[in-house]
């Protein structure tokens, strides 16, 4: 992920709706909640104090349930709302402080939006829908509709041109919408709950072509949406909000596996971890390690009698991860000199890298005794081992006491 | 009569007096053109023949509405040319629609205004209901004391009267326009004119054209009563119906006044319904 280019920044942003905005704003300041404000003043605070720092070429999500103040957060990066104090800063300026033709220009070439309910033009054709960003600009026909047709072609509506929106289905409308914005070609992409007016089936393709379309693109894409699988789906950086607050902000593990407030802890717990906790936060990383050189059968058999462990992962000198060796070999070897320890390595088990998911490792332990040896990608290097009780612990969500319960209780059987 | 606390007629009458005493050269101005105008238009549909003008009419009818309100045109029209009100019957037109232009030249930008201010609209809602509450004779006094009598002050007490519907079907039309739309709109980087004319005014267009067919039955029905002072066309052969007691030439005007009304309510409808391919 380039993290280096900070592509727009959202700097101790409020937002207040309503009248007495200065008195409700200096409540704020004071720490006041969203609802003793409303009580004591009659305005509603859409955002409280909100930070941001949002990167080029990625995708962050915001997510919220409705009134966290996430759509109302969207709309101060164009401007569409007013924040009532703080800046936002795109391309070294502060979009608030613009005047009327230097925010068209960015609304016009910097940033387009995409709509949950589309926000189609009925009476036009879906190529005139896409060119309409750039009739707007005074582009000319001809080269508008070229624009448009590039735009069409991205996102798979050919043959659609000269339908109106009435005539598509949902999913092919939020097409429009997208091809509408991409037509632009913005340097920022603001998607307002864009799929939540879709039906599942068609809100998963959407999704995965979205994706697609951005590892062709590589836009800056900030996305608004209720649902925390769309999120983790779609968020290279994931930002909770509730009441107006930035809860949390932190790529979709470090939200699922360090929960910032109970609140995000709460809303996570719902979630379907198995497609996002990865080898490298299950892991053991101070294990005990069979070095094949080093190491003589004594001091492995030391080693796995301290910890009561049946087998080790072994490595060679490089420190990478070769194999397995099992206790009863190591005793063979103990007792018979002539035996080499490390004809006793049994290389042929799985190892995984540490972006593996627990749905991706689940399978491997199926046929093997072992723990599953973490490596570098770039080095193969021993990194740590995944247990097969911390895996079944993730998947099921039993604890380690409730496991051994059931296997008593099947060994009865 | 009964006795008064307080005397709002006497206050109306002097202003009117007022306006008359000060502007007088202003109103001569308007009368003398506003008068040119209506008999050049007036001119114009009398000097062609008659079937050059059903023929026209037709055309119109034909390429918006299709065959049946084509026919129906032709059918009426002709009627009436037989009962012998082809001449009226011009003059009413002529005078409708000049009067509709003018109302819907200061009712649609007044609609769009109350419909983008709602400071405005608590204004002229209330105007709109005494405009079209009332008795439509009470504004024949003050254009007779402005333009005396005549086509123009017949327009100009059609105006005031057929005005409110356009005004109101406009603000209507464009608040109903779907915000979002207008959302997207404005975060593509469209000016207001821009949002008005891209967006809100062809997504308010039944609406408006509801209006326009509005203002022109407003109009008609206002026509007929301006022929008591003097407007000519149909109002004053109703009028003179009225006054002989003819029951004939009342009967005979009268439906000349319904075919026409019936003729334009569907041109103008038919101008709403998307075109049929």
């Amino acid at each position: 992920m380039p993290e280096s280019n900070i592509k727009i920044e959202v700097k101790d942003l409020n937002l207040i709706f309503g009248k007495n905005k200065k008195e409700a704003l200096s409540l704020l300041a004071n720490g006041e909640t969203k609802s003793k404000i409303l009580q004591k003043t009659g305005a509603t605070v859409g955002v409280n104090n909100a930070s941001l720092e949002i990167y080029e070429g990625e995708i962050f999500v915001i997510m919220g349930l409705s009134g966290s103040g996430k759509s109302s957060l969207l709309r101060c990066l164009n401007l569409l709302n007013n924040p009532t104090s703080g800046d936002i800063i795109f391309h070294g300026r502060s979009i608030s402080k613009m005047n009327q033709n230097e925010l068209r220009e960015v609304r016009r070439t910097g940033m387009s939006m995409v709509f949950q309910k589309f926000g189609l033009l009925p009476h036009r054709t879906v190529a005139d829908n896409i060119a309409f960003g750039l009739e707007l600009q005074g582009v000319n026909k001809e080269e508008r509709l070229d624009k448009a047709h590039k735009s069409i072609e991205n996102v798979g509506l050919q043959g659609f041109e000269n339908k109106l929106p009435s005539e598509l289905s949902g999913g092919m409308q939020q097409r429009v919408g997208l091809a509408r914005a991409l037509a632009n070609d913005p340097e920022i992409l603001l998607m307002d709950e864009a799929f939540s007016a879709l039906d599942p089936l068609i809100k998963a393709e959407m999704q995965n072509e979205l994706l697609d379309l951005q590892e062709k693109l590589k836009k800056t894409i900030v996305f608004i949406t209720h649902d925390l699988d769309e999120a983790i789906k779609l968020g290279d950086r994931i930002a909770i909000m509730k009441d107006g607050i930035i809860e949390q902000v932190g790529i979709a593990e470090e939200i699922l596996t360090s929960p910032a407030t109970p609140y995000v802890k709460a809303f996570v717990e719902k979630v379907d971890r198995k497609s996002v906790i990865s080898a490298e936060t299950l892991m053991f990383k101070n294990m005990e390690v069979a070095h094949i050189k080093k190491d003589g059968p004594q001091s492995i058999m030391r080693k796995m009698r301290q910890k009561g462990l049946s087998s080790l992962p072994v490595v060679n000198e490089k420190q990478e991860f070769i194999g397995f060796i099992r206790l009863r070999n190591v005793l063979k070897v103990t007792k018979d000199s002539s035996l080499n320890l490390s004809d006793f390595v049994e290389t042929n088990v799985a190892s995984v890298y540490s972006h593996f998911t627990v749905e991706e490792m689940l399978p491997l332990i199926a046929d093997t005794h072992f723990s599953l040896a973490v490596v570098a990608e770039d080095s193969g290097k021993l990194l740590g081992i995944v247990t097969q009780t911390s895996l079944i612990i993730e998947a099921t969500k039993y604890n380690s006491e409730e496991i051994e319960l059931l296997q008593e209780e099947a060994q009865e059987i | 009569m009964e006795q008064r606390i307080f005397n709002i007629g006497s206050s109306v009458e002097k202003a009117v007096m007022w306006l008359t005493e000060h502007f007088g050269p202003v109103f001569d101005v308007i009368k003398d053109n506003g008068n040119g105008l209506i008999e050049g238009f007036e001119n114009l549909l009398l000097f062609f023949p008659f079937y050059v003008v059903i023929a026209l009419l037709i055309a119109v009818a034909w390429y918006k509405g299709g065959k049946g309100v084509a026919f129906m045109t032709g059918a009426g029209l002709l009627f009436i040319y037989g009962m012998g009100f082809w001449t009226e019957t011009m003059q009413t037109l002529a005078l409708v629609l000049i009067s509709t232009i003018v109302a819907l030249i200061i009712a649609v930008p007044l609609g769009i205004l109350s419909a983008k201010y709602r400071n405005l609209e608590r204004w002229i809602r209330p105007m709109l209901d005494l405009m079209q509450t009332m008795p439509a004779f009470v504004y024949l006094i003050p254009a007779v004391l402005f333009f005396s009598i005549g086509k123009l002050p017949g327009a100009f007490a059609t105006i005031i009267f057929a005005m409110p519907p356009a005004v109101r079907l406009t603000s209507l039309g464009i608040k109903e326009v779907s915000p979002e739309v207008v959302e997207a709109a404005k975060s593509f980087g469209a000016t207001p004119m821009q949002v008005l004319l891209k967006v809100e005014l062809p997504l308010a267009k039944n609406s408006l054209l509801a209006g326009v067919n509005q203002t022109i039955m407003m109009s008609l029905s206002m026509v007929v009563i301006a022929g008591m002072i003097a407007a000519g066309g149909l109002g004053e052969k109703v009028l003179e119906g009225i006054n002989n007691l003819d029951i004939g030439l009342g009967f005979e005007s009268g439906l000349s006044v319904v075919i026409l009304a019936i003729i334009l309510d569907r041109i103008t409808q038919s101008f709403g319904a998307t075109k049929k391919k």
